[in-house]
């Protein structure tokens, strides 16, 4: 590793700490890493980890409130801290490019495709004629997979899907060939398949170009997949780094063995005790969501769900995947209720229920639901308690006293007793918070629990606490539940049985071991190989099996 | 919690000063505040008239003192009502949605497209020009704004998880929307009910001038401020100390509606 940092380093930073420069609180410290040529480096670390900050001060785009107290950032041999302005842009964008998180903000809302891609060309490369920008524009678009690449140019960024979109944003960074590439969260935001696609593309296209790749992630096993080198960070430092395959095979710092234990793996299949009538019986189900009606026009509503039947016996975890779209949210509301379903029927416990009708009450009592999003799932205003609380106020024939214990109780459960209770949301971390989310729906001692994505918002090591959390109150107090999730790995670790969803209908379903081991239908293979089997190696760290490797990329919607 | 406490303290102070100046002026002013002194007319302030006298010959800071009641109230009750009328609109609307919503929003932007001004003229010719009429025609003028701010806030409020997670709990509309909507509201109402404050404090020195606010010789600030233009040259004071009134006023409910937001905000409760 000396040796690439002594000579011909790319990009070569060393020893940059960053403050907050209102309190001098050093949110990165002593960090000192070198990119060669080419090479391809992923930055691990949880939230809070300082890998943005310390990634973005490169191209001295920090927030204005951080400010670069030590350390020198040589890139191609030249100290950027003596850079004027204008040399500082040249670099940015000309040299250095940048992928973003979000695809669904990082394109200009009101501005074509085409005359986005041809910005960065004009101001980095101003001897090249419109034709010329043009030919390089349509000839990139090609290259990332758009079908239609000159229909592409007068298109705006709403046309395109998430991972269409990642891939114009590669197309525009590509197109002026940096030296460096740098991928902040680049496919954090699309489901596993398109993740796959779109990392594919990129290594693909870096590779060709010889273009250097520096991608930030929270994803260790997705990162060592596609790079060369991996560094880990946490609180500001670096903990470890080395060579992707050794630092996975044995990793040396305790935290990154923390990070590949925190992994999800698949735990012995649990005996589901059979029962005559399942708790929840989804029988063709149809949702539709109704078009818009004005007073002369009436637009065709969109079928969502096109006839689904499910089944969920006490006790047992079903897994809802599928990749966004594939109407997975829209199942798990219409069986809570909260939307209207336009055909079929859905029993609770054998009996049919419906907004109003004689079960109703019954089921809203033991039917609830964590949401996806710790943020903005509990009111502000209420205190933790209270928020717990409330779930019990329409339960009849409860004291007060009563009521107080069982949300004492619950609390303890999930681990926030004591002060918690006084607590605002927004004193809590993200764990404690989805925390708090499973209390309120467990304290009425449910039935059936539907869980709508609830760990995908959270870390790693923090994910691992929850769902561990979770298959332990599941265990105890023995609800049924209907766990919706985009991530197979997280399914693979909590599901009893497996519901593989695409475009609204159900393509396979069956118990997890033979969904995972031998899965019969395209899509389910698809979204397998996007995701590692863990086989844990001696020395406290894992290899990586990717499954059905050979699998064709999804082919590109024209 | 040093600035919040620093709002708390300097707005607690101005207000605390205006609403004494007002109670002391219903029982007690230095003069007969509506009493005519032809021959000490436009006296500048000085031993006796401490802020002079107008061109009837009246003491400035008796009429200030006496306005002083008169002119928080139809603020302070202009502003409650056009709240509540606004507030209540928009929950409906934002909450209910569809035809409900498209009725009541095409109403309120109908009413949104006169000026304040000449809606609350037209309502006065209606209700009579005293104090009472003021407050109606103006409450009932500067309610769409509050109802399209309410409508708005309601409407992203209604998509957040924890609006759904009610339901999910079997909570009624009735209850998720007083419980879980309406307070996070608060923040938003309280800093367009401060400016108003101030909106409807210059509406009724605008409708003074035109002849339509509180009819004189009772004197409030706005038609004390209305009255001094021509004398402007020869008597500053006469328009200096009612907009001065005015300002201090207003700065002061800023700052205290800032540290009552502040202080509803559980977010905001304990942050540096």
């Amino acid at each position: 590793m000396t040796d690439i940092v002594s000579s011909g380093a790319l990009l070569d930073v060393e020893a940059l700490s960053l403050s907050v420069a209102a309190t001098g609180t050093e949110v990165v410290r002593g960090v000192s890493f070198a990119v060669a040529p080419g090479e391809i480096v992923g930055i691990v670390g949880e939230s809070g980890s300082g890998k943005t900050l310390a990634v973005r001060s490169i191209m001295a785009l920090q927030p204005p409130a951080i400010r670069r107290t030590a350390g020198t950032i040589r890139f191609e041999g030249r100290d950027l801290a003596g850079l004027s302005a204008k040399e500082l842009r040249d670099l940015r964008g000309g040299r250095i490019g940048m992928v973003f998180q979000e695809p669904m903000t990082s394109l200009n809302p009101s501005m074509t495709i085409g005359r986005q891609l041809e910005e960065g060309l004009a101001v980095h490369q101003r001897t090249l004629s419109a034709d010329g920008r043009r030919a390089l524009v349509l000839d990139m678009l090609r290259r990332v997979g758009i079908a239609d690449p000159d229909g592409a140019l007068a298109a705006y960024p709403h046309q395109f899907s998430g991972g269409m979109r990642q891939r114009i944003m590669l197309a525009s960074v590509m197109l002026l060939q940096p030296a460096l590439l740098i991928a902040d969260e680049p496919t954090t935001a699309l489901d596993a398949v398109v993740q796959r696609d779109v990392l594919e593309l990129m290594v693909g296209l870096t590779r060709a170009h010889g273009t250097a790749v520096l991608m930030i992630s929270h994803d260790l096993s997705m990162v060592a997949r596609y790079t060369d080198r991996i560094i880990v960070m946490r609180r500001g430092e670096i903990v470890e780094q080395g060579r992707s395959d050794e630092l996975l095979r044995a990793p040396q710092h305790p935290y990154t063995r923390a990070l590949l234990s925190a992994m999800p793996r698949r735990l012995p299949a649990r005996p589901i005790p059979p029962a005559a009538t399942p708790i929840i019986e989804v029988r063709d189900l149809v949702v539709e969501y109704g078009g818009r009606r004005g007073l002369f026009r009436k637009e065709a509503g969109k079928r969502a769900l096109h006839g689904l039947s499910l089944s969920i016996m006490p006790r047992e975890v079903v897994a809802l995947v599928g990749g966004s779209g594939s109407g997975k949210t829209t199942l798990g509301r219409a069986i809570a209720g909260l939307l209207p379903s336009s055909g079929g029927t859905i029993r609770y416990a054998g009996r049919p229920i419906g907004a109003g009708g004689p079960g109703w009450a019954v089921y809203r009592r033991n039917c609830q639901m964590v949401f996806q999003d710790p943020y903005s799932s509990l009111d502000p205003r209420m205190t933790i308690g209270a928020l717990v609380g409330e779930a019990l106020r329409t339960v009849p024939a409860m004291g007060r006293g009563e009521k107080a214990d069982r949300v004492a109780e619950v609390l303890s459960e999930v681990g926030l007793a004591g002060p918690f209770a006084d607590r605002y949301p927004h004193e809590l971390s993200g764990g404690q918070r989805q925390r708090v989310a499973i209390a309120r729906a467990v304290v009425r001692r449910p039935a059936f629990v539907i869980a709508d994505e609830p760990v995908s918002a959270l870390d790693v090591t923090v994910r691992a606490q929850v769902l561990e959390l979770f298959a332990d109150l599941q265990a105890r107090h023995g609800f049924s539940c209907l766990f919706i999730s985009h991530d197979l790995g997280v399914v693979e670790q909590i599901a009893d049985r497996v519901v593989v969803m695409q475009d609204g209908r159900i393509v396979e379903q069956g118990d997890r071991d033979t969904v995972f081991d031998h899965p019969s239908h395209a899509y389910t293979r698809r979204l397998l190989s996007a995701i590692p089997a863990l086989a844990p190696t001696g020395e406290g760290g894992v290899r990586l099996k990717w499954r059905f490797d050979d699998v064709a990329p999804e082919p590109v919607p024209s | 919690m040093k600035r919040l406490s620093l709002n708390v303290v300097l707005g607690g102070a101005i207000i605390g000063t205006v609403v004494v100046g007002a109670v002391l002026g219903a029982v007690w002013t230095p003069y007969d505040p509506l009493k005519i002194d032809f021959v000490g007319r436009l006296a500048p302030p000085g031993a006796s008239h401490w802020l002079g006298t107008d061109e009837f010959g009246r003491d400035v800071l008796s009429r200030l003192m006496a306005a002083a009641a008169t002119s928080m109230l139809i603020s302070l009750s202009t502003v409650a009502a056009a709240g509540l009328l606004g507030t209540a609109v928009g929950l409906v609307s934002g909450y209910l949605r569809g035809w409900t919503d498209r009725i009541l929003m095409a109403f309120n932007d109908a009413l949104l497209a006169f000026p304040a001004i000449l809606l609350a003229l037209g309502l006065l010719t209606v209700a009579g020009a005293n104090s009472y009429g003021i407050i109606v025609a103006l409450g009932l003028a500067y309610t769409p704004s509050v109802a399209r701010i309410v409508r708005g806030t309601v409407l992203s409020l209604r998509e957040r998880e924890f609006v759904e997670a009610s339901r999910v709990m079997g909570n009624s509309e009735l209850y998720t929307v007083l419980r879980h909507i309406l307070p996070n509201c608060v923040g938003p109402m309280i800093v367009l009910a401060t400016s108003m404050f101030g909106w409807v404090l210059l509406a009724e020195s605008a409708l003074s001038f035109l002849g339509l606010g509180v009819p004189p010789p009772a004197p409030t600030w706005g038609n004390m401020l209305a009255a001094s233009r021509p004398f402007i040259a020869q008597a500053v004071w006469l328009a200096i100390f009612p907009g001065f009134c005015i300002s201090l006023t207003l700065l002061g409910i800023n700052l205290l509606g800032d540290a009552l937001r502040d202080r509803l905000d559980p977010r905001m409760r304990g942050a540096s």
